[in-house]
């Protein structure tokens, strides 16, 4: 019995020690084919380590548009994350603790909008923009992103499973329900809130759609549609791999980071399972 | 999913609040409100508009009065007339059908396979191994598209490794043949399957399989989402608890007949998830095929929300546009209820249970698209964008 167990144990391993060195090389392959001049990038694709060992395309990337697509990443990351979490939280609590007429009807129309498929919904966004003359502006970058149904909804489900009797206490003594909201609340539900900051800070990092048909501009290029004209451009010729796989890495370390340092939460499974 | 219980926990209730709380709930609520309404419910509202005009993109498509209602002429261009525009939008199925076929299936097999791995008690270094396969699940689309062209150029890593392996390999990108053609040697129509049948594509092509080019982007999917799968197979393992199987196992059953006889029907409503949020996520296929819309064998990667998007902004085609979302959304909530049904709620150890299992089930589902939508495949669940 116990010899059969590790038996399986050992297949187990080296079939796992597989498999993570598929899912790792794509990662491995693309940080050293990014040192490589462009002619041994396609010669010699496999070697970990360039023999020529070659900064041409960071050299490249920094002195073009990348930095200004990085800008623009940067600053509407920060804003869409900024309010998205303060408004969905927000919402979220007045769905969990306000009593108010309607409200029933607010979390049904919140949670039938969480069956509409984003894709779905890129060209009728594109024309409300378009409409409301919001089209190729920050504004209508950044503003349909400032609110999400399911972040609404994970931080009821998340307010819900905290206890009232502290909030009320400090009802009694007086403070209003934003303050009570404010410093009471929100503090303790700071795991759902790390949770939701982390998921739409690479939420909008990533996001590519809805800059796709929000935009038209070099200016305004974000570094997903920037380094998208870069992979897209000149396919099949083989020409200038390093070039994108560098900016593909420069684009991954920010979300690399964020995902080390917040590991532990972000994989942490029960989080969304458990609650409710 | 209306049928989530809303009742919070009942509390006492002090009189005199309660009108400012109502203005409260009401103040907190309505940037969400505003937001969600303004670009979520609005743009339904005049796309559907739009999907009944000939509105030629120019200008604005209200109170215009170039702009004429045309009915279902929209719809019928893509459907019934006999048209290049509904041979691209069949093919566009036809290869998204492949697409979600391949996928769907793989995607869940794989993340359970790695979620029952990774859960396993004595295995060490459950951290390194859960972190590696998740982590491409957190990356850009477009990064990994970048990498995965690298990867399968012509003369690249995959065709070496193909090499080594005295395999010659395709110019991936570049090729359109469908795999099931390559399998049977069929290179031409024969008579009878060639001319256009079911939305003007020939049954020669419906039958073709997904082209050379379509596996390489399957496989960059699964890669990409296996890692998110994961993890919610891994939560759904964790919470039946490891001594069901031991139990079992103590019963005298092997570690398979256990899998399969015990756990697997324990994880039926994280299956269930899992299935629902690949079938909605990978029939709206975007990203990968717009980044590699310049390939030679595009034609055969195209999808339906690629379509839209082309029709739109590059054919000035807005109402095609808008009909093509509103059948793929048809589409999505087609197949989401097929799977209900073939799946089936079919609960029949009574109310309580049934209850359990879908208060924990809509978490799950807003936890799994709000994870997808960070990752790559930024495509499923409205309200996340």
């Amino acid at each position: 019995m116990k010899e059969r167990v590790s038996g399986g144990l050992i297949v187990g391993y080296v079939i796992l020690v597989i498999l993570a060195l598929v899912y790792i090389y794509p990662f491995v392959i693309a940080v050293s084919g990014s040192f490589k001049t462009d002619a041994e990038a396609n010669g010699d694709p496999m070697s970990l380590i360039p023999q020529t060992f070659t900064y041409a395309a960071y050299e490249r990337l920094f002195t073009g548009d990348l930095p200004l697509w990085a800008a623009n990443s940067a600053f509407i990351t920060i804003v869409v994350t900024v309010f998205r979490v303060f408004f969905d939280s927000l919402a979220g609590y007045a769905l969990s603790r306000l009593k108010f007429r309607g409200r029933g009807f607010v979390f049904a129309v919140f949670i039938a909008v969480l069956a509409v498929p984003s894709v779905v919904l890129m060209i009728p966004r594109f024309l409300v923009i378009k409409e409301l003359g919001l089209y190729d502006t920050y504004g209508g970058m950044i503003i349909p992103l400032l609110a999400t149904a399911a972040g609404v909804f994970i931080m009821k489900q998340f307010f819900d499973s905290i206890p009232v009797s502290i909030e009320e206490a400090a009802r009694i003594d007086g403070a209003g329900v934003f303050r009570t909201f404010w410093s009471v609340t929100l503090p303790m539900a700071s795991p759902a809130l790390i949770t939701l900051t982390i998921l739409s800070f690479q939420g909008s990092w990533n996001e590519f759609g809805h800059f796709v048909i929000s935009r038209q501009s070099p200016e305004l290029h974000t570094l997903t549609t920037g380094v998208g004209s870069l992979v897209s451009g000149a396919l099949g010729s083989g020409t200038q791999f390093p070039l994108k796989l560098a900016a593909a890495v420069l684009m991954t370390i920010p979300v690399a980071i964020v995902f080390f340092i917040f590991q532990k939460r972000i994989m942490s499974t029960t989080e969304g399972a458990e609650k409710g | 999913m209306s049928s989530v219980s809303t009742a919070p926990a009942p509390r006492k209730r002090r009189g005199g609040a309660r009108g400012g709380e109502a203005v409260a709930g009401w103040l907190f609520t309505l940037p969400a409100i505003l937001i969600i309404g303004v670009f979520l419910i609005a743009p339904i509202a005049l796309a559907l508009w739009v999907s009944f005009t000939d509105w030629n993109g120019r200008n604005s498509p209200l109170f215009n009065d170039s702009v004429d209602v045309v009915g279902l002429e929209n719809y019928a261009a893509i459907t019934t007339d006999d048209s290049l525009t509904r041979e691209l939008f069949g093919r566009s199925i036809r290869n998204t059908v492949y697409f979600v076929l391949f996928v769907v299936p793989l995607q869940t097999a794989l993340a359970l396979f790695l979620a029952v791995q990774v859960n396993r008690r004595l295995l060490k270094g459950k951290g390194f191994f859960r972190t590696a396969f998740y982590f491409p699940s957190v990356t850009s689309s477009i990064a990994i598209t970048g990498v995965f062209l690298f990867l399968f150029a012509a003369t690249g890593v995959v065709n070496r490794v193909l090499g080594a392996l005295s395999v010659d390999g395709p110019n991936w990108f570049a090729d359109p043949r469908g795999i099931f053609h390559i399998l049977f040697r069929s290179t031409a129509a024969p008579p009878g399957l060639d001319s256009p049948g079911f939305l003007g594509v020939t049954p020669w092509e419906w039958m073709a399989g997904p082209s050379v080019a379509m596996v390489v982007i399957i496989t960059m999917v699964i890669f990409t989402t296996s890692g998110t799968f994961m993890l919610l197979f891994l939560a759904g393992l964790q919470n039946i608890g490891a001594e069901v199987g031991e139990a079992a196992v103590m019963d005298g059953a092997g570690p398979i007949r256990t899998f399969f006889s015990v756990t697997l029907p324990m994880l039926r409503p994280t299956l269930f998830t899992v299935l629902t949020l690949g079938l909605i996520g990978t029939w709206q296929v975007f990203d990968q095929i717009y980044l590699t819309r310049g390939t030679p064998a595009a034609p055969t990667l195209s999808s339906p929300a690629y379509l839209a998007f082309n029709q739109a902004f590059e054919n000035n085609e807005p109402g095609i546009a808008a009909a093509i979302a509103f059948v793929l959304f048809l589409i999505i909530i087609a197949m989401t209820l097929i799977q209900r049904l073939v799946l089936g709620e079919r609960d029949e150890s009574g109310m309580g249970k049934r209850r359990k299992g879908r208060d924990r089930k809509a978490p799950l589902l807003a936890d799994g698209a709000v994870r997808l939508e960070a990752g790559p495949q930024s495509t499923t669940g409205g309200g996340l964008t």
